[in-house]
């Protein structure tokens, strides 16, 4: 799990992240590590709360003071930024990280033409004439589908419906051609006719320029579909990684299994659903051991004292003491 | 079976006009939504029908004229007598459990403001008698009654909300997204407490969500809704196995499957039209891969076919052929 991978684009090592507050302090990360490599997916699933957006916050230096990273390192693109001040920061992210959010009226300025907001971000990052950032700005747009793009560029966001507007989002991303995409539920507002053509568009982007590509969501469908790897959060930790095949077919981790259990399946119909009982501990009410041994169906004595460290198994890493020497 | 609800011709208009002076000085005419577009369906007695369709579609508007929350521009909603010789009464579950609790109330009087409103309840003692056992039919404890909303999770919020439903003694629920603000896990919780509670009292369900894996699993019959309209209706395993309608057969295919998952595929851009001016004819035909001359002039009849479906489409024949071809 520690091991450095040079070849990495987004390389995250023991990150820790912590928030301050009046009544004591929040863990909101605990030593989450994971990397993504040049074209590859990396999908990040877990409940609402459960740190994915923190993650890919923390990456992007976005943290909302007081919140702040305690721990570990995050390295893109060989160079390690987790150190960097804001200025350095600013020209990180736009150049190296792309970022897609939700929501994507909240990305885009109402009173700026679609156009005009791609050739400032473009001209931001790349020493364009302005000419040659329009032609730069309609190639993007053209790119991520939009019909019509030479019109289309004089629109305002308003104009635009919710999947074309997402798709404004990512060629805004992609502006300046980074390395890394930073995706957090890029879907989720979007219907399913709509979101199928965003994850297939993001898909693409990989696989055409080697971009690395973090996807938070809560969708698993989603996951199946896009991703290569997934990496499973549950309370601020990460509980389990590995290929998206391996982890949907042969989940290591009981809470991954319980998601996976309580999903309602299209192919069969069954009477219940499996459900995890309870629901997942506030930051500052972590039980001690693994957080999850109090809904846990296998949980023994050791895990409700000693913290399971994630453990390779077979083609992934999982944090549970099930594949580390029992429960017991 | 009877049916418990039945539906006829529905539609519902809004009025969106800009403000009268407005209109005047930049003279717009007023406008309208036709939300709802003459639709009729019937839910039968002990069974669940859900509505599907993308964002807009007027799925809330129907459940909202349904329970009575708006009034039908044309058409009728008619239910069934239940048990008591009255026709059925209908509570509906919303999407939001967080603005729909009110946050200053306990929620033990949360929960007994419809027995209170009814007076199915004579003294206040039978009244949180009865709160107690309410929430230990949803899986809280009664002493959970003492809180407010604010200390419990959405999965729990849920579970008051559907308390709180069931206070009325209702004999039908519509529910409205009743899941789609929860997590996964969260969501199994409260979509067994569902299955269970309608076995246990015999409810009959309106069942309202964009997520065909839940509709999948809670409905029986389904009915599909583009830009106001039915579009399909059929029960739950014909219409997965033999979607007719070509948007059916766009949405299933755009569900991400997590047991098969379709990747690698390319999906063709496409837009939801706008309600406010839909397009002529058969309103899906600016997406629709079959479409041809009729279908941008002449709007589609509602056909029945032999297994008890119903689609509105042209070009049906090809349609089914195609997906059997493929
Ligand atoms: N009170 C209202 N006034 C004006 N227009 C309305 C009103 N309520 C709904 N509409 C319009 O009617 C149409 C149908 O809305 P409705 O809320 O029924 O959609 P829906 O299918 O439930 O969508 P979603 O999946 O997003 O909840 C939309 O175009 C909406 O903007
Ligand atoms: N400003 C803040 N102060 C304290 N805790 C916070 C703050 N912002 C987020 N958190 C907490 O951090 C945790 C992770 O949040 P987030 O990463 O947004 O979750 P999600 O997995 O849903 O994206 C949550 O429990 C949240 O309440
Ligand atoms: S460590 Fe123990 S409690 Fe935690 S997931 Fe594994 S078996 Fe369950
Ligand atoms: S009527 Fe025509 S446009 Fe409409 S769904 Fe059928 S084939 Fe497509
Ligand atoms: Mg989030
Ligand atoms: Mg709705």
């Amino acid at each position: 799990m520690t091991e450095h991978l040079s070849s990495a684009v987004l390389d995250v090592r023991g990150l820790c992240v912590e928030f301050p507050g009046r009544h004591g302090t929040v863990q909101a990360l605990s030593d989450v590590s994971l990397s993504i490599r040049p074209g590859e997916i990396l999908g990040v699933v877990g409940e609402s709360g459960a740190g994915k957006s923190m993650t890919g916050l923390a990456v992007q230096g976005l943290l909302e003071p007081p919140g702040r990273i305690s721990g570990g390192e995050v390295w893109v693109g060989g160079r390690r930024i987790d150190q960097l001040d804001d200025k350095q920061m600013q020209q990180v992210r736009g150049r190296q990280i792309g970022a897609i959010f939700q929501d994507p009226l909240t990305s885009l300025n109402p009173l700026f033409t679609v156009g005009a907001q791609l050739v400032e971000t473009i001209r931001l990052h790349l020493k364009l004439s302005k000419a040659d950032a329009k032609a730069r700005a309609i190639q993007l747009l053209k790119e991520v589908g939009i019909p019509a793009p030479e019109a289309r560029y004089d629109h305002y966001p308003h104009q635009f419906s919710g999947g074309m507007r997402q798709r404004v989002v990512i060629a805004l991303a992609l502006a300046a051609e980074p390395k890394l995409i930073i995706a957090d539920e890029p879907t989720t507002a979007l219907d399913v006719s709509i979101q199928a053509q965003i994850t297939s568009l993001l898909r693409r982007l990989c696989d055409d320029h080697g971009t690395a590509v973090m996807l938070v969501t809560h969708d698993m469908g989603v996951i199946a579909e896009t991703a290569d790897r997934v990496a499973v959060m549950y309370a601020g930790r990460l509980v389990e990684i590995g290929p998206v095949a391996e982890v949907l077919k042969n989940a290591r981790h009981p809470y991954t299994r319980g998601l996976m259990g309580s999903i309602p399946a299209l192919g069969r119909r069954v009477e219940r659903l499996n459900q995890i009982d309870g629901s997942m501990p506030r930051l500052n009410a972590i039980p001690a051991g693994c957080a999850f041994n109090p809904r846990c169906p296998d949980a023994g004595p050791r895990c409700r004292k000693d913290r399971p460290e994630p453990a390779q198994v077979g083609t992934g890493v999982a944090a549970c003491w099930l594949n580390a020497g029992g429960v017991l | 079976m009877s049916d418990a609800l039945t539906v006829n011709d529905l539609t519902c208009n809004f009025d969106v006009s800009a403000p009268w002076l407005n209109r005047v000085i930049e003279r717009k005419p007023r406008q309208f939504v036709r939300a709802v577009d003459d639709i009729s369906f019937s839910v039968p007695m002990g069974g669940c029908l859900s509505l599907v369709g993308e964002s807009g579609c007027g799925k809330s508007t129907v459940a909202r004229l349904v329970t009575g929350l708006y009034r039908a521009s044309e058409g009728e909603v008619r239910f069934a007598p239940g048990k008591s010789g009255e026709p059925l009464s209908a509570q509906m579950i919303f999407q939001d459990p967080y603005a729909s609790l009110n946050p200053r109330w306990r929620v033990r009087n949360i929960i007994a403001e419809p027995l209170r409103e009814l007076k199915l309840r004579n003294s206040e003692a039978e009244i949180m008698e009865r709160v107690g056992e309410l929430l230990k039919i949803v899986g809280l404890a009664p002493s959970d009654g003492a809180k407010f909303p604010h200390e419990f999770s959405g999965g729990q919020r849920q579970r008051i909300s559907i308390a709180r439903a069931l206070a009325g003694e209702p004999e039908f629920l519509v529910c409205d997204e009743p899941t789609s603000a929860l997590d996964v896990s969260v969501q199994a919780q409260i979509l067994n407490l569902m299955r269970k509670l309608q076995d246990e009292m015999g409810l009959t369900y309106l069942f309202i969500s964009h997520d065909m894996s839940v509709v999948r699993h809670m409905s029986d019959r389904i009915a599909v809704m583009y830009l106001g309209r039915i579009v399909e209706e059929a029960d739950t395993e014909t219409l997965f196995a033999n979607p007719r309608h070509p948007y059916t057969q766009l949405l299933l295919e755009t569900i991400p499957d997590i047991t098969h998952p379709k990747r690698g595929r390319s999906i063709a851009a496409s837009e939801v039209p706008s309600p406010l001016n839909p397009p002529s004819g058969c309103t899906f035909h600016p997406r629709c891969p079959f479409a041809d001359a009729r279908c941008k002039s002449e709007r589609p009849e509602m056909r029945s076919f032999a297994d008890g479906s119903r689609a509105a489409c042209h070009r049906i024949e090809e349609t089914v052929k195609a997906i059997n071809a493929a």
